[in-house]
C-alpha cells in the first residue's frame, strides 16, 4: 500500500516539482530579458521555485529506501560533463558575470528608476526593508531560495544520516535568517544608517572589505550609532579570537559546511556536483599554493589598507590604495574566483572551487584544523577495502582513501567536514570526531589484522 | 650479489601489497608485477560501483598511475601462459619470457561453476574481475529480468547492481537463508526483510538446474527445482569463487583446490610463493579455513610475505578475525567470531531495533563468559577496541559496560546503547550500567 502510493509520489512529485521550478526560471528568464512583468508574477515565481525544489527533492528520494542514492551519477548528462552541465555552467556563468560587472544588464540604471530584473524584485524589497532593490537583493533573495529548496532536496536525500540532517538545517537556518532576513530587515528598519556589513558570521578575511576605511567609517560613524560599534568589535573578536578557538575544538566544519552561505549554497544546490572536485596530487599542490596565495594577497591589502586608514594616506608607496590594492582584489577573487569561478563552475570543476582553492577564511581555518585542533576523520582500524567512494565524494578533492587504506587518520587543512566521506563508506570505516590531539596524527599506522606485521607506511 | 628479480603474477590487493611491503622494506629488488587483467592495480571491491554509476571506472584505482613509476614498481600486462620451475622462466603467450629469483603468485579466483547445462552461454556470467564488469555492462543493456544463483555477498552485490538499472531480479539461493553458511538465523532473517525490501525476490531453498539458451545461443530463462522454468535475459552465477589456477593444474606445483603452502605461504617449489585467494594453507591457522577469499586476508598475506621477501622469514599468523560488508543500504560489520549455528557451551545475546534494520549478536562463553564475537548491523563499532577486548579475553559484561566506547556511528546518530543494555540485564538477570564514553579508555 506504502509503496504503491511512494511509487505515485516519485512519478507524479518530480514532474510537478520540476514543472513549478521551470515556471518559477522561465518568470525569471523573461525579466531578465527585460520584459515588464506583473508583479504578482513576483510572488507566483518566488513560490514556484521554492516550492518546486521542495517537492523534487522530497518526490526524488521519499519513495526509496534510506540509503546512499547514489545510483547513475556517472552516467547522467547534467552530473557527468555532459550538455546539461555545459549549458547550466554557461547560464549561471553568465548570470554572475552581468551581476558583477554589467549589472544595467539586469536592469541596474544609474539614474531614476531599476528596470528589468532589479525592478521585478522591488515589491520583495519593499516588503523587507521599503526601499527599491538592488542587484545584490536580487542575487541575496535567489542564493537563498536556492539553499532552502536544495537543502530539503539533500535532507530527504540523506534522512538515513542525522550528522546530515543537522548540519544541512544549520546552513540553512543560517542564510535565511542570519545572512537574508536579519540583514535585510534591519536595513529596513535604520534606513539613516550608512551600510556595514550585517551577517554575522560574514567575517575578515571572507568578508575581504571589512577594514576598508568607507565600511569602518560606516559603522563608526554618529548614525552607525552601538550597533556600527558592536558590528566593528564582533568582527574583529569574530576572526582573532572565536573562529580559532572554534576551530580547534572541533576544526573548521563548524564555519564551513554549518553556516558559511558560500558552504551553504555548496552543500544544497552543489550537492550534485561534489564528486567533480580534482583529486589528483597535482591539483593539491595547486590548492596549496593558490588558497595560500590568497590568504596572503588578503593580508597585504588589508594591511595597506589599515595603514591607509590610520595615515590618512589614498596611497601606499607612491601606488593608489583603491586602485592598486583594493580594486584588484575585489575583482579578482571577490567577484570572478568566488562567483563566477567558484560557482558558475560547479557543474564542471564540483561545487567547492572557491572553498578549497580561494577562500582565504578557510586557508586560515586550515591552518589552525592542521596544526592545533582536536578534529580528525578517524579511519576504523583495518576495515577499509580501497573501494575509493570516500574518495569519489569528497567535494574538497582530498584522496580520503589514500589514508583510510593505510589504516592512517585523515588530518588535513582543506577537510570542511561535510561528512559525506564516512556516510558513503560502506563499511563503516570513517568518522568525524573531536578528541584528544595525542593520536590524532597517525604517522605511522599499522593496519589492525596481522599478529607480527607491525608494518609502517612511512615509504609508501 | 645484484638485486633480486621478485615477480609477481596477479595484481590484485595481495599482489599489490606484497610489491608495496617489498619496496617499503628494500630499496634494491627488482618488483615485476605481471597481469593479464588490467594494466593498473585496482580495487574489486568498487566493481559494483562503477557498474551502478556510482565511480567511473578510473576511480577504481587506489594511486595514480605515477606511482608505480615513482616507486620503481615495474607494471607488465602480459598473460603467463606457463612457468618453468627449474629454469625460474615465465612463458608469456605472446611468447616472450622473463627469469624470476622470487616468484609470487598472487591468483586470485574465478567464479565456480557447477556442470550446469547452459552455463557457457552468452548473457551467464559470475562477477569478479574487471572484464567480468565490462561484459555484465554489456549483457544487461535494456533486459528487464535477471536470475542471480547462489546465496552470498558476490550475490547481494549484484542484486543490487541490477537493481541501480531497474531489473527485476529473481535471486536463487541453495540454502534455507540467505547467506546460511555464516550468518545465524536472526541476522539472516534481517537481511532477508531488506533484500525483500528492495523488491529482489528472494527464493530460498531452490535449486539451478539448467540455464535455457534461446535460438541466438543467449540465455532466455533458467529451470529450478521448485519454481519450474523462470525466464530471464542473464543469469548471474555468484555460487562461491575457486583458486584460479587452471593454467597450473599439470606442472611440479603441489596443489590441491588451490596451490599448497607451508606457514612461510612458500609452495613446493624453491623460491616460489602463493598467498591470497589462490593459496590453500596445508595445515590452516589456528581457527581459520585453510583458504580465506577475503580482501583482508590478502593483504596481510602479502605484508607478511613481504617480510620474508626481504630477509625476515615472518609466518602468517592471522589475528583476531575481523570482516564487513553491505547489503543494500544495511552495514554488517563482525569481529571475532560467530557462527552460523551457536556452538556447544557458547551463549548470545541477540538485540534488534524494532524498526527491523538494525541488530547486534553477541556470542560469549556460557561458563567463563568470556566474549568470543560480535555481528552488527546498521551499527558501527571501532575494530582496534574489539581486536584489543578479544585479544585480553574480556568478559561479556564487560562488553556491555563498554558500548559507548566502542560505538563508531556518525556523531549525532542516536545511540542504542542504554536500549540494549536494559535487554540485556533483563535477559540474563544482570544489573550492568553502561559507561560514558571515554576517550582514555579508547586510547589506553
Amino acid at each position: 500500500m506504502s509503496l504503491a502510493s511512494n511509487q505515485n509520489l516519485n512519478t507524479l512529485g518530480v514532474p510537478i516539482g520540476l514543472g513549478l521550478s521551470f515556471v518559477g526560471l522561465v518568470i525569471l528568464a523573461l525579466s531578465w530579458m527585460g520584459i515588464a512583468l506583473p508583479s504578482i508574477l513576483l510572488w507566483v515565481c518566488l513560490v514556484a521555485l521554492l516550492f518546486g525544489m521542495m517537492v523534487f527533492g522530497v518526490s526524488t528520494y521519499a519513495g526509496e529506501t534510506e540509503g546512499i542514492k547514489n545510483n547513475g551519477i556517472w552516467h547522467k548528462s547534467l552530473t557527468n560533463k555532459g550538455m546539461l552541465a555545459w549549458v547550466s555552467g554557461v547560464v549561471i556563468t553568465g548570470f554572475y558575470v552581468e551581476l558583477y560587472w554589467f549589472p544595467e544588464l539586469l536592469g541596474l540604471s544609474a539614474e531614476g528608476a531599476n528596470t528589468g530584473l532589479i525592478a521585478f524584485f522591488d515589491p520583495l524589497s519593499f516588503a523587507l526593508k521599503g526601499s527599491a532593490a538592488s542587484q545584490w537583493f536580487v542575487y541575496g533573495t535567489l542564493y537563498t531560495i536556492a539553499i532552502v529548496g536544495l537543502g530539503v532536496k539533500f535532507i530527504v536525500k540523506y534522512r538515513h544520516n542525522r550528522y546530515q540532517f543537522w548540519r544541512t538545517l544549520s546552513v540553512m537556518v543560517a542564510q535565511l535568517f542570519l545572512a537574508y532576513f536579519i540583514p535585510e530587515i534591519m536595513e529596513g528598519m535604520y534606513q539613516e544608517q550608512p551600510y556595514f556589513a550585517k551577517d554575522l558570521k560574514y567575517f575578515w578575511p571572507l568578508n575581504y572589505y571589512f577594514f576598508e576605511d568607507w565600511h569602518i567609517n560606516n559603522m563608526t560613524s554618529e548614525a552607525g550609532g552601538s550597533m556600527g560599534m558592536f558590528y566593528l568589535v564582533w568582527g574583529i573578536v569574530g576572526f582573532t579570537t572565536l573562529t580559532p578557538i572554534i576551530t580547534y575544538f572541533v576544526g573548521k566544519r563548524w564555519y564551513c559546511s554549518w553556516v558559511c552561505g558560500c558552504g551553504g549554497l555548496a552543500e544544497t544546490a552543489g550537492d550534485p556536483f561534489r564528486h567533480l572536485s580534482d583529486k589528483s596530487i597535482k591539483s593539491w599542490k595547486l590548492e596549496r599554493w593558490l588558497i595560500h596565495g590568497v590568504l596572503l594577497y588578503i593580508v597585504v591589502v588589508t594591511a595597506v589598507v589599515l595603514y591607509g586608514y590610520f595615515s590618512g594616506q589614498g596611497s601606499f608607496m607612491g601606488m593608489d590604495i583603491y586602485t592598486y590594492f583594493r580594486k584588484p582584489y575585489a575583482f579578482l577573487i571577490g567577484a570572478a574566483f568566488s562567483g563566477v569561478v567558484g560557482v558558475g563552475f560547479y557543474p564542471l570543476l564540483g561545487n567547492r572551487v572557491w572553498c578549497r582553492f580561494g577562500c582565504p577564511m578557510a586557508a586560515y581555518m586550515g591552518i589552525v584544523q592542521r596544526f592545533k585542533s582536536r578534529f580528525r576523520i578517524t579511519t576504523n582500524g583495518g576495515q577499509c577495502i580501497s573501494c575509493g567512494n570516500c574518495s569519489t565524494y569528497c567535494e574538497q578533492g582530498i584522496d580520503v582513501r589514500s589514508y583510510a587504506q593505510k589504516g592512517q587518520n585523515i588530518v588535513r587543512a582543506s577537510c570542511v567536514g561535510c561528512g559525506v566521506c564516512s556516510a558513503v563508506c560502506p563499511r563503516g570505516v570513517l568518522k568525524l570526531e573531536n578528541g584528544p590531539e595525542e593520536n590524532r596524527v597517525s604517522d605511522n599506522p599499522i593496519l589492525i589484522g596481522h599478529e607480527q606485521t607491525k608494518l609502517n607506511s612511512d615509504v609508501i | 650479489m645484484g638485486a633480486k628479480r621478485i615477480v609477481i603474477i596477479g595484481n590484485g590487493i595481495s599482489g599489490i601489497t606484497t610489491a608495496r611491503n617489498v619496496r617499503k622494506r628494500n630499496a634494491e629488488a627488482q618488483i615485476v608485477v605481471v597481469s593479464s587483467e588490467t594494466k593498473y592495480f585496482f580495487s574489486r571491491t568498487a566493481l559494483m560501483y562503477a557498474y551502478m554509476g556510482h565511480m567511473k571506472k578510473e576511480h577504481m584505482k587506489p594511486y595514480e598511475d605515477g606511482f608505480w613509476a615513482k616507486n620503481r614498481i615495474e607494471l607488465c600486462f602480459a598473460h603467463v601462459n606457463s612457468i618453468d620451475f627449474e629454469e625460474q622462466k615465465l612463458n608469456f603467450s605472446n611468447g616472450k619470457q622473463t627469469n624470476y629469483d622470487k616468484l609470487v603468485l598472487a591468483l586470485g579466483s574465478t567464479p565456480n561453476k557447477f556442470g550446469w547445462p547452459g552455463q557457457d552461454l552468452k548473457g551467464v556470467q559470475g562477477l569478479y574481475s574487471f572484464n567480468d564488469l565490462e561484459s555484465m555492462e554489456e549483457n544487461t543493456v535494456g533486459i528487464k529480468k535477471a536470475v542471480i544463483v547462489g546465496g552470498g555477498l558476490i550475490g547481494v552485490e549484484m542484486a543490487e547492481m541490477l537493481r541501480s538499472r531497474k531489473i527485476e531480479v529473481d535471486f536463487l539461493v541453495r540454502e534455507k537463508r540467505f547467506w546460511g553458511n555464516v550468518l545465524p538465523i536472526e541476522e539472516g532473517k534481517l537481511i532477508q526483510r531488506h533484500i525483500n525490501e528492495h523488491h529482489v525476490n528472494l527464493l530460498l531453498e531452490t535449486n539451478l538446474e539448467e540455464i535455457i539458451s534461446d535460438e541466438n545461443g543467449r540465455v532466455r530463462a533458467v529451470k529450478t527445482d521448485t519454481h519450474g522454468e523462470i525466464e530471464c535475459q542473464f543469469v548471474g552465477l555468484t555460487a562461491g569463487v575457486s583458486p584460479n589456477i587452471k593454467f597450473l593444474k599439470d606442472s611440479e606445483l603441489e596443489t590441491d583446490r588451490g596451490i599448497l603452502v607451508n606457514e612461510f605461504l612458500e609452495t613446493n617449489q624453491p623460491n616460489v610463493y602463493a598467498l591470497g585467494d589462490c593459496a590453500q594453507f596445508k595445515t590452516a591457522p589456528k581457527g581459520r579455513r585453510n583458504i580465506e577469499q577475503v580482501w583482508y586476508t590478502g593483504r596481510m598475506m602479502g605484508e607478511v610475505l613481504a617480510k620474508t621477501l626481504t630477509g625476515s622469514k615472518t609466518e602468517y599468523k592471522p589475528g583476531n578475525w575481523f570482516n564487513s560488508a553491505k547489503f543494500f543500504d544495511i552495514e554488517y560489520q563482525t569481529y571475532g567470531t560467530v557462527t552460523a549455528n551457536l556452538e556447544e557451551g557458547h551463549s548470545q545475546f541477540y538485540w534488534e531495533h524494532n524498526n527491523g534494520k538494525i541488530g547486534i549478536k553477541f556470542v560469549f562463553d556460557s561458563d567463563s563468559r568470556r566474549f568470543i564475537g560480535i555481528n552488527t548491523f546498521g551499527v558501527r563499532m571501532r575494530h582496534e577496541l574489539f581486536d584489543k577486548w578479544l585479544t585480553q579475553g574480556q568478559s561479556i559484561d564487560f562488553i556491555m559496560e563498554h558500548l559507548e566506547d566502542a560505538n563508531f556511528d556518525p556523531e549525532l546518530y542516536k545511540s542504542y546503547g542504554t536500549e540494549i543494555l536494559k535487554s540485556y540485564n533483563s535477559e540474563f538477570n544482570k544489573n550492568i550500567k553502561i559507561k560514558k564514553k571515554s576517550w582514555s579508555r579508547i586510547f589506553s
